[in-house]
């Protein structure tokens, strides 16, 4: 792989090779998201919680301990599962607005406490984390979870997580423990969070506590929003387009944010679905190929 | 005894007695309707079958064994489906997808057999396929697979609905107001839909109904609710012709 990174940054230029290996941590960040807020319909607003969670440890384990780089990602998405498990928890009883509140509140608790944790280095953030992520190795990672999220959503569990977001009731009734399946959709998020998280300590080589405040948990937010809520293509697309636009809308300079809502404003009034919420493979091959379409002989 | 039996159960919401010590015999392989006025606690005694309400006294028993106080999906895995009264798809969901999802309750992939395609997961999934294509087929939906489930109409979508509730292989079936919104032929259809899935799968079919024409034609027997007590339970014509019932549905004769 390390042929790979060497022959990639000869061809191309720098700044570039870090938007793409940005916009593949973000797609292995998002489509934990997805999974939780898309699929299974659990709003949560504190996905950089979890992210925070998985940087730190995966850091700090590599910092102070020097393990293996593989090691330490899967330590850090680890613990962000279990997180997600304690969160979960809560999900059990409440919806929608309530929920929110609560994921808001675990990120903004989780933020402080790694604002104050010596071993993490307080408010100064923790710096000299050594730089393991590549370009090749980001993607190699997001390809595998997106192949893996796509099996997931065509599966019995996936389907019974749409199910659980599209009626509860009837999920219920159709032999679906949604208690379960609620807290495992929050595992499946959080570790996917956590995985991007130490990936993204790992090639920003420093990280500190306001990285993942509550405006990135919103990025998080509007790329599966915008890009279609529960749809895989329709996250990455979204997260695409919302980790190029603050570098495309450089041009406008101070205006940035702005034309950042407005993007935000304009394209929820076009496509209030998200950009491919509603669209389906099925469809797509049926217009445009007009014949009919094999679905499941196999 | 039969498939399905309550006894003495009731049902308070705060100080609102919804039913008070109702029981019921359901006989295997029978169907059995539920009638009586708005409010007399039809849908609350579905709702305590089902797992959704734990009652406040007596015991619900399914073959044998005591389900109130088990879970939902507890109860619909042990082999009791059901549709609702105010129709609940999976409405962003395809057709074949609202079936497949029906299937959750008798098949077990896991989150590991699903994200590595374990082959028995593979061999599992075909078989939800191929049984959910099949129940399409049987309600007459298999052409509109792959429509969204609320694109359909309402006489298709409570087939649908009935399709999905028989995918979980159940022995009872209970059908929360069938022919509510359909129209002459459409319930005529439904009538003879309703004795063809009771006689082709052995089911147990339990219906609450409003449509006095479609309970008094398929019905072999009905029981009576009103304000929460059971008034009467028989033969059609028995009920037909009783007093009370004839009370609750048309006054007391001044």
């Amino acid at each position: 792989m390390n042929i790979m990174d060497a022959l990639i940054s000869q061809y191309i230029d720098a700044y570039y090779l870090h938007i793409m290996v940005l916009i593949g941590i973000n797609i292995i960040l998002a489509l934990g998201l997805n999974i939780t807020t898309g699929v299974t319909g659990q709003l949560s607003m504190g996905h950089a919680g979890f992210m925070s969670i998985g940087a730190y440890t995966a850091a700090i384990l590599s910092v102070h301990l020097a393990l293996p780089f593989w090691a330490v990602l899967l330590c850090g998405a680890t613990a962000a599962a279990g997180f997600g498990f304690l969160l979960g928890l809560p999900t059990l009883r409440l919806e929608g607005d309530y929920l929110a509140m609560v994921t808001i509140g675990f990120a903004e608790i989780i933020r402080v406490f790694f604002l104050n944790f010596e071993p993490g280095g307080k408010a100064v953030g923790l710096s000299g984390i050594p730089e393991h992520t590549t370009f090749s190795l980001v993607w190699v990672i997001a390809i595998v979870v997106i192949v893996l999220n796509i099996k997931l959503l065509n599966s019995r569990i996936g389907r019974s997580f749409y199910a659980i977001r599209e009626n509860e009731i009837a999920a219920e009734a159709a032999g679906i423990n949604t208690t379960r399946l609620k807290v495992l959709s929050f595992m499946v998020g959080a570790f996917l969070a956590g995985l991007g998280g130490g990936l993204y300590a790992h090639y920003m080589t420093y990280i500190a506590p306001q990285d993942f405040g509550f405006m990135k948990s919103i990025e998080f937010l509007n790329m599966v929003v915008l890009g279609g809520m529960g749809s895989i293509p329709g996250t990455i697309l979204g997260t695409v387009v919302l980790t190029l636009a603050p570098e495309m809308l450089r041009i406008v300079a101070e205006y940035r944010l702005l034309f950042y809502g407005a993007l935000l404003v304009i394209l929820m009034i076009f496509r209030p679905n998200g950009l491919l919420g509603d669209v389906r493979w099925y469809d797509i091959k049926k217009r445009w190929f007009s014949k009919e379409v094999k679905t499941w002989e196999s | 005894m039969g498939i399905l039996t309550l006894e003495g159960v009731s049902q308070e919401f705060g100080g609102l007695l919804a039913l008070d010590d109702v029981n019921l015999d359901v006989e295997k392989e029978k169907i059995f309707g539920i009638i009586g006025p708005n409010g007399a606690g039809k849908t609350t005694l579905f709702n305590i079958i089902t797992g959704i309400y734990t009652p406040t006294g007596g015991k619900v028993k399914y073959q044998e064994h005591q389900i109130n106080g088990h879970p939902p999906y507890d109860v619909a895995r042990m082999g009791i489906g059901r549709t609702f009264q105010n129709i609940r798809l999976f409405n962003k969901l395809s057709v074949l997808d609202n079936v497949k999802v029906g299937c959750h309750g008798v098949t077990k992939a896991g989150f590991f057999g699903a994200l590595f395609g374990l082959p028995g997961e593979r061999l599992e999934e075909k078989e939800i396929t191929l049984r959910s294509c099949e129940l399409l087929e049987m309600v007459g939906l298999y052409e509109k697979k792959m429509e969204y489930a609320d694109n359909l109409s309402y006489g298709e979508q409570r087939k649908l609905e009935i399709a999905r509730a028989l995918a979980l292989k159940p022995a009872l079936l209970l059908l929360d107001e069938p022919a509510a919104g359909m129209n002459a032929s459409e319930k005529v259809n439904l009538m003879t839909f309703i004795k063809e899935i009771r006689n082709n799968e052995n089911l147990t079919i339990l219906l609450v109904e409003h449509d006095m024409n479609v309970v008094m034609n398929i019905c072999e027997q009905i029981a009576v609710l009103d304000y929460g007590r059971k008034i009467a339970d028989g033969p059609p014509e028995e009920v037909k012709n009783d007093e009370k019932v004839i009370q609750s549905y048309l006054g007391v004769e001044a």
